[in-house]
């Protein structure tokens, strides 16, 4: 004979752990991401979608530099700089891997901060992270013009594959653009954390909703990404 | 009330400063070992899979720790992650398409204009 079970209705059962969590979850008949909120989850599956957007441009880089009977641009040679009399080769997407690097550490620092509710540590790392965003679109800005100076166009450059032009401008134009985006989406973060805006529940302006210290972390993961595509358009583009 | 109890239900990711610091500095050296491998001018073979070890080490401590991904449960790590994967099932589509596509252009015009 079995005894009912009480159960608090407040309260959650506990949740397996482990592959029959992930077979419970999925299989639940309610929301499958359990412990993650709408906004975390919305974010993550928007990543996704970028990740075969991204994907895709790699892939049709890939197909192109494959398919072509006419040498590829040496990108080492292409992206050197001579600095004090020194050729450096690579040394301009160098410090901007390092540039962007050091804006997701600032980031993650941000987060932490965010969680313990330490309001203005929390908004002066994520200006810090914007700064470095700003730094890296700069010297991207830098690199086109540098570029465009020396020939290189969408239909052909000086050195070879005339696809070389159009999958850079097209790879990092995207990489680029989303890093504007997020920098822009950091310092309207950033703004409502100085304001206070999330101590004291103040609503949003467009969806008249309290906000929470959660949205650092959902910021975060834009901006993670952001830096996590770099990394492979780092390897594949200008050191492949 | 109802957002109360939404509120306690999810985990708050919070972790030690000091694993921060410390992915952000393997970040660094792997990106400088990754420059390095451009520096020294290496090719063939050793490029490629240094290149492809240091890409995947960096984009998996940006995922597992940055992210959080080591601390989510299965039911996300495994709908976010396995997805990507089918892209290499267009890779080797691909590989494919662009070696028939330049075999065509070298028996085509290979003896040239």
């Amino acid at each position: 004979m079995s005894v009912p079970l009480k159960t608090h209705p407040a309260e959650s059962l506990p949740r397996p752990a482990g592959l029959a969590g992930l077979a419970a979850d999925w299989a639940s008949d309610q929301r499958t991401f359990k412990n993650v909120s709408w906004g975390k989850a919305m974010m993550w599956i928007f990543l996704l979608s970028d990740t075969f957007i991204f994907g895709c441009f790699l892939l049709a880089y890939m197909t192109a530099r494959m398919s072509t009977t006419v040498p590829w641009p040496n990108p080492s040679e292409v992206f050197a700089l001579e600095i004090g009399g020194t050729h450096m080769p690579l040394i301009l997407i160098a410090i901007m891997t390092f540039v962007l690097i050091s804006s997701s550490g600032t980031m993650a620092m941000a987060v932490n901060y965010g969680y313990r509710r330490d309001r203005r540590k929390t908004a002066v790392l994520m200006l810090v992270t914007a700064l470095f965003g700003a730094t890296f679109v700069g010297m991207q800005a830098f690199e086109w013009s540098k570029l465009i100076e020396e020939g290189v166009r969408p239909w052909g450059n000086p050195w070879g594959a005339a696809q070389f032009g159009s999958t850079f401008f097209m790879i990092t134009g995207f990489h680029g653009t989303h890093v504007t985006f997020g920098v822009i989406f950091l310092l309207i973060v950033a703004r409502k954390v100085w304001r206070g805006d999330f101590d004291t529940e103040r609503r949003g302006f467009f969806t008249s909703r309290k906000g929470r210290y959660e949205i650092v972390e959902i910021t975060g993961l834009y901006w993670h990404f952001v830096d996590l595509v770099w990394v492979f358009i780092f390897a594949f583009f200008y050191l492949w | 009330m109802a957002h109360a109890e939404a509120h306690a239900e999810h985990e708050q990711q919070q972790h030690p400063i000091k694993l921060y610091l410390l992915v952000w500095g393997l970040l660094f050296v792997l990106s400088f070992f990754s420059y390095m491998v451009d520096y020294f001018g290496l090719q063939g073979f050793l490029r490629w899979s240094l290149i492809l070890i240091f890409m995947m080490l960096k984009a998996g401590l940006i995922v597992a720790v940055f992210m959080h991904m080591a601390w989510e449960r299965l039911a996300l790590i495994y709908a976010m992650l396995l997805p990507p994967l089918l892209v290499l099932v267009f890779v080797a589509l691909m590989v494919s398409e662009s070696n028939y596509v330049l075999l065509t252009r070298l028996a085509f015009f290979g003896s040239g204009p």
